[in-house]
């Protein structure tokens, strides 16, 4: 609080000096981890986007629902669509609800498109726990692979009005064939 | 050797424009005063909005009780937004800016009629936001206000109006630096504290002027004037001011920590380089951390995403990390030098433990470091976030910051300013020698229940998550811990609006006789100007145990961060 001495430019003393150095390490080591990861981890975040229209997602999501549905969800009404491994699979974020419900087989690589309707939504595949921003405009490319099996609940977790807490949508993981 | 403020002779004609602190010896503006007492009043008001809703929104997401209806609770959770990360703290902010720029100078308020103005802009604002949240049905769109979720044009003209008016104010800090230099009001270097203000005062400007890149077009767009506002644009804009907008709390909160040293302990900053180049790093590389809220955005790159979460190679954080030993080491080298000198933590056991201003800054530190610190460094690594994003472990690690930090320092904070600015005796004492654990025991439990509730995948900003079907039966206790811990902060937070209020409306004014409030009668911050050169070098008084703390706070570090990427290893492939 108090004006400092006239000549405050003094070296550092030995704890300062040892502290400022394993502080330096340890923040490169952290930056370090970042590029390590994304080269030999299995889980990065995806990158690959397109520009989209609601009208042009939308048309994709209905072709693609109309070639590979195997299914018909009691509980939603909803499709259940299972497409060959490698290809790509749609959802669809709205307020509020996740279309359609997809269908994938564990240890197979999926390209999936997420994009939204109208506001945005945060895409959270749990129990797995994988959280993606949904942004109208946006088409965003994940590329997955299911590492187990069962039913998984996609749920909106970025707010998209008063009846964000319904939009709950659904993931089934077939075991490999 | 430090001094207390030079003895300039005032500026003729200012005559009746001060008065002499009779505690601190420094000379009070009396523009400054009151531009003090207005600024923390508002803050103590938004304070109490923001806490009301804070107490309902909790017990609405503690799923056992699950107070609100749906509409009252995301309308509740937008005002608690902004009641709290903006009015509360930016209010207490200017203030804290007034009080650097001019008392702690020995200098005029060169600018009062802007600051006024200034003032008058953000009360407004802050007014209005509020009551455009409760009265209007389709404002309730969170803090962030993300395109094209669009509220009211009045909503984002109240952002407008409390950005410039903090602006303002802003400017008229940089203004009376100027004229105390020119007038020779101080000689040599600016004090700490108000380097440590300055720091924060140059990244709020850029940081409100992003504010206005983000919220003037949806002002346009709310309006229907601008027809197609990109969302993904105003992500990364409204970032570039909310995030920042946290940094200029944490540059005020460590300004506030090292004023709380000298004030309750007679600390002597052990390196004023060292001290001074940690504020430098926040200046120049904590901007880049808004890439935090982009990090599982479609759109940008893997680089672009690393280059800017890392802070350039976590610089911004290597700044925190330097003040996390520099003001333990200066309380350790004060207490020992006082005679505390019995192996590695007797200095610590001897320390005033009931002053409030101490119990708050330790409080305020060990949370912010060792709760919001390691979590935020950790969920803010790219690929991590991928866990994190949007779940309750967001709000986890910012109310670990931002409240268990920031607030809780500006608190401690509050507890002095009310007998040496509004000239009132301290009232409800042995409540003050209390409240800080209170409060920030409640947010441990509230931050901590957030975090593992978040860790099981529960949505942040969701009224109910029994939606989801999936969350296992612990969520029930996390969320119940979350639920306590925020009664118990609430709690400590009516101990604080209660004892200020208490003491500013009642009781004659009062000239102050004395620094601290519980612990003693001597003058910490006279103290600090007789510690020697000797007494800081002495080997007896080296700060062995501030160095010990660091390291434990560094593995505890390494522990959290590596069991993020072994959770992380564990989900499905993506990229």
């Amino acid at each position: 609080m108090l004006a400092p001495e006239k000549n405050w430019w003094k070296p550092m003393g030995r704890m300062e000096k040892s502290w400022l150095t394993v502080a330096f390490v340890w923040c490169v080591f952290l930056t370090v981890m970042m590029p390590l990861w994304y080269f030999y981890g299995k889980q990065n975040v995806p990158t690959e986007t397109y520009r989209t229209s609601t009208e042009n997602y939308g048309a994709k999501v209905n072709a693609f629902v109309e070639q590979y549905t195997v299914g018909k969800d009691e509980a939603s009404g909803f499709p259940i669509v299972a497409a060959p491994p490698g290809s790509d699979v749609y959802i669809r974020a709205s307020t509020w609800q996740w279309y359609p419900i997809l269908q994938l087989e564990k240890g197979q690589e999926y390209r999936l498109h997420i994009s939204s309707m109208d506001l945005q939504h945060g895409f959270s595949l749990q129990p797995v726990n994988i959280n993606l921003q949904v942004i109208p405009g946006y088409d965003y490319v994940a590329t997955i692979t299911p590492t187990s099996s069962g039913e998984f609940t996609i749920v909106c977790n970025e707010y998209c009005f008063v009846g964000h807490h319904t939009m709950v949508g659904k993931v089934i993981v077939t075991e490999e064939k | 050797m430090a001094s207390l403020a030079p003895t300039t002779a005032w500026t003729k004609g200012a005559k009746d424009d001060y008065r002499d602190c009779p505690v601190t010896t420094l000379k009070v503006d009396m523009h400054t005063e009151r531009l003090i007492i207005a600024n923390a009043v508002m803050a103590v008001v938004c304070l109490s909005l923001g806490g009301i809703a804070a107490l309902l929104i909790a017990l609405t997401r503690w799923q056992a009780i699950h107070l609100l209806p749906a509409a009252w609770f995301y309308r509740l959770l937008t005002l608690h937004g902004i009641d709290m990360l903006i009015a509360w703290i930016v209010f207490f902010e200017m203030a804290g800016l007034h009080f650097g720029s001019t008392i702690l100078l020995n200098a005029r308020h060169a600018a009062p009629k802007l600051a006024w103005v200034g003032f008058g802009m953000m009360t407004v604002g802050g007014l209005m936001a509020n009551a455009v949240v409760l009265i209007d049905p389709n404002s309730n769109v969170m803090f962030s206000a993300y395109v094209p979720l669009k509220a009211h044009p009045l909503f984002y003209l109240s952002y407008i109006l409390f950005a410039v008016g903090a602006l303002l104010t802003v400017i008229t800090f940089f203004i009376n630096i100027v004229v105390a230099k020119r007038e020779e009001r101080f000689s040599g270097s600016l004090p700490l504290v108000v380097f440590g203000l300055m720091t924060a005062a140059i990244l709020a400007t850029y940081t409100l002027l992003e504010g206005a890149a983000a919220i003037v077009p949806a002002f346009f767009w709310s309006l229907g004037i601008l027809k197609n506002y990109d969302p993904g644009i105003y992500r990364n804009f409204f970032w570039g001011f909310g995030h920042p907008a946290q940094q200029v709390n944490l540059a005020a909160m460590v300004s506030i920590w090292y004023a709380l040293a000298q004030m309750t302990v007679g600390i002597r900053p052990v390196n004023e380089k060292f001290s001074r180049l940690a504020f430098i790093l926040y200046l120049f590389f904590i901007n880049l951390g808004s890439a935090h809220h982009l990090l599982v955005d479609p759109g940008l790159s893997f680089a672009w995403k690393a280059v800017n979460t890392s802070y350039a190679m976590y610089l911004a954080v290597l700044g925190s990390m330097m003040h996390a030993f520099s003001i333990p080491a200066a309380l350790e080298i004060a207490l020992r030098a006082k005679g505390y000198k019995k192996g590695l933590f007797g200095w610590l056991r001897n320390a005033p433990w009931a002053e409030p201003g101490f119990s708050s800054l330790v409080l305020s530190m060990f949370l912010f470091g060792w709760i919001g610190g390691v979590t935020g460094v950790t969920i803010g690594t790219e690929q991590i976030n991928m866990l994190v994003h949007n779940t309750l472990r967001l709000p986890g690690h910012f109310h670990a910051t931002v409240v268990s930090g920031t607030t809780l320092a500006f608190m401690g904070f509050t507890y002095y300013v009310i007998p040496l600015i509004f000239r009132k005796e301290l009232k409800l004492k042995s409540w003050a020698k209390w409240q800080p654990y209170v409060f920030g025991f409640g947010m441990l439990l509230t931050s901590l229940g957030m975090i593992v509730s978040g860790l099981q995948g529960v949505a942040r900003r969701n009224w109910d998550i029994t939606f989801a079907g999936v969350v296992p039966g612990t969520v029930e206790i996390s969320l119940a811990v979350f639920g306590i811990g925020a009664l118990l902060a609430v709690t400590g937070g009516i101990m604080y609006v209660t004892i200020v209020l208490t003491s500013i409306l009642t009781g004659p004014r009062l000239e102050a006789s004395n620094l601290l409030l519980l612990t003693g009668t001597h003058n910490p911050i006279i103290d600090s100007t007789k510690l020697t050169d000797h007494q800081m070098e002495d080997k007896q008084n080296q700060p062995k145990g501030a160095l010990v703390l660091v390291f434990a706070f560094l593995v505890w570090f390494a522990i959290y961060y590596f069991t993020n990427w072994w959770l992380l290893g564990r989900t499905w492939f993506i990229r």
